[in-house]
Order: C-alpha cells, then sequence, then structure tokens
C-alpha cells in the first residue's frame, strides 16, 4: 500500500470515530463538556502517526487503518458464556462490563462492606455521584494520548468503584471486561474508575476477553485515584482474542503516604499498547510497577510507562519481565519524570526479556528526565535466551531438556507473580502462567 | 561401577584434562586433591555431561555403560550426582517446587508413582532433618539470596533426596565453617554404602578428617600424579602441592 492511500484511510477510520461519538445517548452537561473536549481534542490530534516516537516500533499501521465501528451493545450473554473468562473466586464482589456497559445482572456486589460504592458509571452519572463527577476522565490526559482522547470522547458507562476513608475490602474486586464480537471490526471503549479515599485498602483484578474471535478494539481507559495513606492493589489480565487490538492507558494519582501496589499481566491481543502513568502526587507516596507477558506468534505488546515523581520522598520499583516465544516482539519505553523538588526520588526500572526463539524480539528504553539533585534512580535491561548454565543445572538432576526449559520460564515469570501481596490475586496469576507455560502441578506456597 | 580411561578433555580448544585413569567401585570414597587450575573441576563437570567441555579422547564407563554417550538427565537418572561448585540460582522457582520436579522425574524413571505434595512434605521433612535444617529455605527461589554455605547446603539436601549411587562432589566443603563442615560430611557419611559410591573433589584435606577416604588421588595439570591411601592427604597437607610437582612432570 502506498503511503498516499494509507494517508485517506487513516482519515477514513478518523472520521469514522468522530462520527460514531455523536450518535452515543443523551447525558447530563458536563458529561456532555467532557466528551466534546475529547472529541475536539481527537480531531485535531489524529490517530497516532506510525512515524510518532511514541509508537514507532509498535507496528501500528494495520491498527490506525481499519475503521472499528461503536460497538451497537445490547449483547447480552448469559452468565454461564461470561464465566471462562473470570478470574477470581466464587465469593468475590465481581463488576461485569460488556462491550463498554454495564451488566448488572452478571455483577456481584455482594460481599462489599457497607459504605462502598460501585457498580455503573452511567447510573452514578445519572444519579450524579459527586465523587464520581469530581474525577471522570479527569485523569487520564489525553492531550497526547489520541486514545485516550477517543476513549473520553465516547464516555458513556463502565465501572466505578469507590471506597469511603478508612474503610477496608477484604476481598479483591474483580472488574471483567468483556468484548462479545462481531462479525465486522467493532470498537469498544472499556473504562474504569477507582477512587480509594484517605486510609481505604483495596485490591482490584481488571480482566479483559472475548467471546467471539474476529478483529476488534478494545480501547480501555482506567483511572485510580490514592487518596492519603489509602492502599490500592490494581491488577490486569489482557486476555483479549487473537486478532484483537487492546489499546489501554491506566492512569493513577497518588496522594501523600500512598501505596499502589500494580501487576499487569498480558497474554492476548494481535497488537496490546499499554500506556501506565502513575503521578506520585504527595510526600511518600509508594508506587510498585510489576509487569509481565507471555507472547507466541506474531504478537506485539508495547508498554509506555511514565512514572512522575512530583513530590519528595516518593519511591517508584518498577519490574517488567517479558517471555518472547516464535516471532513476537515486546517494546518497552520507561519514562521517569522528577520534577523541580522531588528530592529524595527512589526510582528504579527493571526490563527482562527472554527470548525462546531467535525471531522474536524485544526492545527496551528508559527515559530518564531528572530535574532535581538529590535523587536515586536506576535503569536496567536484560534480554537473552535460556541460559545454559541453568538448563545443565536443571538436566543434572534429572529433568529432560524440555521440563528444564519449561521450569526455568515459568520460573521467569513466577518471579513477577511472586511479587503481588494479595495473596488470592497471586493465585489466579499463578494458575494462568502455568497454564500458559504448561507447569501442570500448583506451586507450593 | 566407574571406569575412566585415557580421558581428554577440552574447553574453549584448551586441553584440560591430559590423560585420566581412575576406577571407583561401588563402596568406595575416592578423594581427588590438587592446586587450583589441575583440572578437578572439569573432571567434574565432564562426568556429569557438561556441553562446555569437548572429550576428546578416551572414555568413560558406568556400569559398563558408555556414559560420555547418555545426556545430562540419563546420567541423573542413572544415579549419577554432581554436588556444583558453584550452584546456579532459579529465580523463581521455590525450592521445595524444583526438589519435587527433580525427585519425581527419578521416580517417574523408575517407575514409581510421583509423589503428590503431601507425600513430598513428609519425605521432604525427613531429609531436611539430615543436613540439620527447618523448611525456610524452602519456599525462596532456588539458591537465591542464599549465603555460601546455605548453597553448599542445598546442594547435600538434594544428594539426599536424589540419593544417587555415584556422588561426585566438587569442593563442597569450600566456604564452610567447621559446623556446616561436619553436617555436611555427616550426611555424606550417612549415603555411603557397599551399593554406592562418593568421589570427593577438594583442594583442602580438612573434610578428609570426617570422610575417611578409601583412595586419595593428587591431579595436576590435567593428569593424576600419584594416588594412594588417607595418608597422602595428610602427607600433601604437611609438604603442598609443590611436592607432587617434579614427580608430575616426568609423568
Amino acid at each position: 500500500m502506498t503511503g498516499n492511500a494509507g494517508a485517506v484511510q487513516t482519515l477514513g477510520a478518523q472520521e469514522s470515530y468522530l462520527a460514531d461519538s455523536q450518535m452515543l445517548g443523551a447525558v447530563p452537561a458536563w458529561v456532555g463538556e467532557l466528551r466534546e473536549a475529547a472529541r475536539a481534542r481527537f480531531a485535531e490530534a489524529g490517530l497516532p502517526n506510525p512515524r510518532d516516537e511514541a509508537w514507532r516500533f509498535a507496528g501500528i499501521q494495520q491498527l490506525i487503518e481499519t475503521a472499528f465501528s461503536l460497538s451497537p451493545g445490547g449483547a447480552q450473554p448469559g452468565a454461564k458464556l461470561i464465566e471462562p473468562l473470570t478470574l477470581g473466586g466464587p465469593s468475590w464482589p465481581r463488576l461485569v462490563v460488556v462491550d463498554g456497559k454495564f451488566a448488572p445482572e452478571l455483577s456481584s456486589l455482594a460481599g462489599l462492606p457497607t459504605g462502598v460504592r460501585a457498580g455503573s458509571i452511567a447510573a452514578a452519572v445519572e444519579r450524579d455521584d459527586p465523587t464520581v463527577r469530581a474525577h471522570l476522565a479527569r485523569h487520564a490526559r489525553y492531550e497526547e494520548n489520541a486514545f485516550a482522547a477517543l476513549g473520553a470522547a465516547f464516555l458513556d458507562d463502565g465501572a466505578y468503584l469507590v471506597v469511603p476513608a478508612e474503610a477496608l475490602v477484604p476481598e479483591p474486586v474483580e472488574i471483567l471486561f468483556v468484548t462479545s464480537g462481531a462479525d465486522r471490526p467493532t470498537a469498544v471503549h472499556p473504562r474504569m474508575l477507582v477512587i480509594a479515599e484517605p486510609g481505604a485498602s483495596v485490591s482490584v483484578l481488571e480482566g479483559f476477553g472475548t467471546l467471539g474471535a474476529g478483529s476488534y478494539l478494545a480501547n480501555a481507559v482506567t483511572e485510580i485515584v490514592v487518596g492519603e495513606s489509602a492502599h490500592v492493589g490494581y491488577y490486569r489480565v489482557q486476555r483479549d482474542g487473537p486478532e484483537a487490538y487492546h489499546v489501554a492507558t491506566t492512569h493513577a494519582e497518588i496522594a501523600r503516604d500512598g501505596v499502589l501496589s500494580a501487576c499487569a499481566v498480558a497474554l492476548g491481543a494481535q497488537l496490546s499498547r499499554h500506556e501506565l502513568v502513575v503521578v506520585l502526587d504527595g510526600s511518600g507516596a509508594d508506587a510498585t510497577l510489576n509487569g509481565l507477558y507471555i507472547l507466541g506468534g506474531r504478537q506485539v505488546v508495547d508498554h509506555h510507562m511514565v512514572v512522575e515523581h512530583a513530590q519528595p520522598h516518593c519511591t517508584s520499583h518498577e519490574l517488567f519481565n517479558g517471555v518472547l516465544d516464535d516471532s513476537a516482539r515486546a517494546v518497552f519505553t520507561g519514562r521517569i519524570l522528577v520534577r523541580p523538588g522531588a528530592q529524595r526520588t527512589d526510582a528504579k526500572q527493571v526490563n527482562n526479556n527472554m527470548l525462546l526463539s531467535s525471531g522474536a524480539r524485544a526492545d527496551s528504553q528508559p527515559q530518564l528526565e531528572i530535574y532535581a539533585d538529590d535523587v536515586k534512580c536506576t535503569h536496567g535491561s536484560t534480554l537473552g535466551p535460556i541460559e545454559d548454565a541453568s538448563l545443565f543445572y536443571l538436566r543434572s538432576r534429572g529433568l529432560d531438556a524440555l521440563a528444564a526449559r519449561n521450569l526455568l520460564t515459568y520460573g521467569f515469570a513466577a518471579d513477577i507473580v511472586a511479587r503481588v501481596p494479595s495473596q488470592p490475586v497471586r493465585r489466579v496469576l499463578d494458575g494462568l502462567v502455568r497454564a500458559r507455560l504448561g507447569q501442570e502441578a500448583p506451586a507450593p506456597e | 561401577m566407574l571406569e575412566i580411561r585415557n580421558l581428554h578433555a577440552a574447553a574453549s580448544g584448551a586441553e584440560i584434562l591430559k590423560g585420566i585413569d581412575l576406577t571407583v567401585r561401588a563402596g568406595e570414597v575416592h578423594a581427588v586433591m590438587g592446586p587450583n587450575g589441575s583440572g578437578k573441576s572439569t573432571l567434574a563437570q565432564v562426568l556429569a555431561g557438561h556441553a562446555a567441555y569437548e572429550v576428546t579422547a578416551g572414555e568413560v564407563r558406568y556400569d559398563g555403560k558408555n556414559l560420555l554417550e547418555m545426556d545430562p538427565e540419563e546420567r541423573a537418572r542413572e544415579g549419577i550426582f554432581l554436588a556444583f561448585q558453584y550452584p546456579t540460582e532459579i529465580r523463581g522457582v521455590t525450592n521445595a517446587y524444583f526438589l519435587r520436579a527433580a525427585v519425581n522425574a527419578m521416580r517417574t524413571h523408575r517407575g514409581e508413582q510421583e509423589f503428590h505434595t503431601l507425600e513430598f512434605y513428609d519425605f521432604l521433612k525427613e531429609k531436611l532433618d539430615v543436613i540439620g535444617w527447618d523448611d525456610s529455605l524452602m519456599s525462596r527461589p532456588v539458591n537465591e539470596g542464599f549465603s555460601g554455605g546455605e548453597k553448599k547446603r542445598n546442594e547435600i539436601l538434594q544428594m539426599a533426596a536424589l540419593e544417587p549411587r555415584l556422588a561426585v562432589l566438587d569442593e563442597t566443603d569450600s566456604g564452610l565453617d567447621i559446623d556446616a563442615l561436619r553436617t555436611v560430611a555427616q550426611a555424606i557419611n550417612k549415603l555411603r554404602s557397599p551399593e554406592r559410591a562418593v568421589l570427593l573433589v577438594t583442594h583442602y584435606q580438612r573434610m578428609l578428617n570426617y570422610i575417611t577416604p578409601d583412595v586419595v588421588h593428587v591431579l595436576v595439570d590435567g593428569r593424576i600424579v600419584r594416588s594412594g591411601g588417607r595418608a597422602l592427604a595428610l602427607e600433601l597437607e604437611e609438604k603442598g602441592y609443590e611436592w607432587v610437582r617434579p614427580e608430575g612432570a616426568t609423568v
């Protein structure tokens, strides 16, 4: 395809999104304003260009050329159909969103402590929930992120969770985003808002999956507000379909002494792009941002991290491990921004890639911007096949070469899972990793 | 049990073993001593099947079979165990998980049922007692963050669990304090039986205070320059390796 034809097609996709975004239902004025502002920004900026610095590694030509039409919604899959996509235990509170719309009949809010509010964003907007109004679509920055702008232009529904001050949610909360699939390329805009008020404590497990095959765009936006001294566990599992495009923006703000522990697991989609922006906005804020991707075939994953140290005495530790087989491809861009005055910053970033095939490829690039002088910022990356010394060690104990390779690969992935502080979430993630990497026996705890 | 004939081995093109002859019978403990760089560790690694060493001449028979044709895992399953001088760290895999995988690989090979989690823990408990450990290191990743002494003990734990017929211990004594050395020696002595054999590779004779060898060999520059009884180790300790060098040069 010539560059010229590509440009025409791109315009087609952009216009299609703009037209679709006019078709949404009526909403209160403040939501309309949010939509309109985002729509204007998207109209102006357009879809990213494959030559843009922030996108050039990912191979997004097909993504920006395809006019994914807005999913009509209305799919009402039964609980049995959803079951295989769920991740959490039967007693976990669960919020299910199908094609961007909250599905109350599939959700279960029993088990949430009194005072915790959760459910449909559309319903919260309708009854003018002040917390939702104060935070919805107000954090994820879309000025430089066309897909976040697109998500806000399609602001409609999704799931929210508000944990009031000093409340503790004992079990993890699962938020499951399901795409029902269609015979033409459709777009869904899954949205989540998590607010942990001062001193609150909650873990959420966000899952993405599909009921159908086929090509779709899941353009997810998750906003997380960690209040003063609040603790939030944010875990996500992306298992979108083999022809899917998963583009996600996670934006977290952490107030003074707040703690965010995140683990992002990417297993699905043909192209998965996750922009994770974390702002450490009060002294003593602490973010652990870990991730794991296990890819094969021609899958591509692109992580774009932005960790912003806006205040002194904050800590951010990033560790992403990737297992790449066949012709899979991974990109990791880790930006750390230390603002003037953010003294005593402790920022660490590591990206390790294990290449199981000579056709696999990984690129890691740190971007450190430091405007304070008393800081500790480190970054590192490793890249390579399984080490011969480790293989020999395992074989010398009687494991055959394949079992030894599988165990080492599992260990490389399990190293990330083991760092998840929530034991029930750890078990879920370990199960997924074992299933993906052919480890049958459960790991003894 | 083990017959080594005129074994030559090289790494990266450099010849390290230059014609080793050594016979170990069931029930015996042999000590291979020698200065640094004499080829002791290479001998141990070649017996375990490390691919980095190329055998350029000679043969090794184990129970009459050609050992050099066997993969490392086949050797392990047939009862050869190498306690590594520098055990590898395996991240993300707990010590218990790894040990169970290894024990089950052996059991499957012998046609026995694999251990389930609970059975394995009973089995493990018994083995931990042998080296005087509780289970605190079992839920940690294999050798990760272990002290030098813990790594060596962990090798001995694996040996106790895998119950090899021929144990090759590569400098297992180095880096151990006297207490750990005694424990490790006890574990090795416990393994001794008329059906089993031990090859102790060591730089120092102090381990031999606790494990009485049947034969002591001195390895210098890739060749065994002298073999004898327990007294040879003591003589070496007293006179140093310089004492055997001239004789080595005339071989």
